[in-house]
């Protein structure tokens, strides 16, 4: 086992995956995040009819998406098996979600 | 094997001697022998987390498709217990957990750039801020014991669903299946809180005694993806708890 030679390219081993950005990009993400909490939270107030509760998940999941693609750095990552997980598992919870309330909601209709 | 000639893509049996690779300059001692490389150590240890966190997303998956089958069902009484809930609390540590996922993903930054001192100084502020989290959720609770609005013998609902200043009454057997779901999520929630807060507590330590380095911090990258993905579940958890039927 003298100086074995094996095949790790030292560009590979050195480098990092560039998905990681500045200090002031990701306190920008949060700054974002906190003013859409704080809208979240106003809009609640004004009455929408039945688009209170979508407004109030449309932008829960507008902060998921950029706590996703940008703090677990899934946007920019090497490895594109993350991304098919990632998206595996929002897409198994949807089958779940979908077929459940497709049973529940159409119960009483006859 | 000395005299076999590896070259990128050349099979297994050629790639696993990195042991033996002291004198190899790109040398990491954190890397493991069943490894090519330290990207693909990284890349395996990221997917085995992410499988982790699907198996996660579908735990409170459940809870939150048993929490819309309910609402659904029992609005009028789901607004009530809502109207119950103190949203300046919810909305508050909802901001305070968004800023300890800023710390967390700076201190995966830190730990990249090697800055040790700046790492464990990011991990303390973020197990600062996530027990700050709990304290107030601890309050909240405190209040919900106070009003009886706890499931369980002692449960007690007279309040009304107040819809625009039309007062209904609510059936306070389906208020208590809110609270139920209320007390069951954001409970499970408040545990991986605490758990969060044990392991960067315990990352922090690691740190301190610079077990890392910016060649290996796998476990602060690892620890950082979950403290945000219970970031996101805090995120769908106070629209869905706090905000039913606000605008009176």
């Amino acid at each position: 086992m003298a100086e074995p030679e094996h095949n790790v390219d030292p560009d590979l081993t050195i480098e990092h995956e560039h998905t990681t950005h500045s200090n002031a990009f990701y306190i920008a993400i949060g700054a974002i995040l906190l003013v859409l909490t704080v809208t979240t939270a106003a809009v609640a107030f004004v009455n929408l009819g039945p688009f209170n509760p979508v407004v109030a998940l449309l932008i829960a999941t507008i902060k998921a998406t950029l706590v996703v693609l940008f703090f677990m750095h899934v946007k920019g990552a090497s490895e594109k098996l993350t991304g098919a997980v990632v998206v595996s598992g929002f897409f198994f919870l949807a089958i779940l979600l979908s077929l459940s309330l497709a049973d529940y909601l159409t119960r009483n209709w006859r | 094997m000395h005299n076999s000639p590896a070259t990128p893509g050349s099979t297994a049996a050629q790639t696993v001697a990195p042991a033996a690779t002291m004198d190899h300059e790109a040398f990491n001692p954190a890397l493991r022998h069943h490894f090519a490389d330290a990207q693909q150590q990284k890349n395996a240890a990221s997917l085995g987390m992410w499988l982790f966190i699907v198996t996660e997303i579908m735990f409170f998956g459940g809870m939150f498709c048993a929490y819309l089958i309910y609402r659904v069902a029992h609005f009028n009484a789901f607004a009530a217990g809502s109207q119950q809930l103190n949203i300046w609390l919810g909305a508050v540590n909802t901001a305070v957990l968004i800023v300890s996922s800023v710390t967390v993903v700076l201190a995966v930054k830190a730990a990249e750039s090697g800055k040790r001192k700046v790492l464990v100084g990011y991990l303390v502020v973020t197990v600062l801020l996530g027990l700050t989290f709990l304290v107030i959720k601890g309050f909240e609770y405190a209040e919900k014991f106070e009003k009886h609005h706890v499931p369980g013998p002692t449960f007690n609902f007279t309040e009304k669903f107040d819809d625009n200043g039309k007062q209904i009454p609510v059936n306070p057997k389906e208020a208590e299946l809110f609270f139920s779901l209320y007390f069951a999520m954001t409970g499970m929630h408040a545990l991986h809180m605490i758990i969060g807060c044990g392991l960067f507590t315990g990352l922090a330590i690691m740190a301190w005694k610079g077990h890392f380095t910016s060649d290996y911090f796998t476990p602060i990258e690892n620890g950082g993806l979950y403290w945000h993905l219970v970031d996101i579940i805090w995120i769908y958890l106070f629209p869905l708890l706090y905000l039913i039927s606000r605008h009176t």
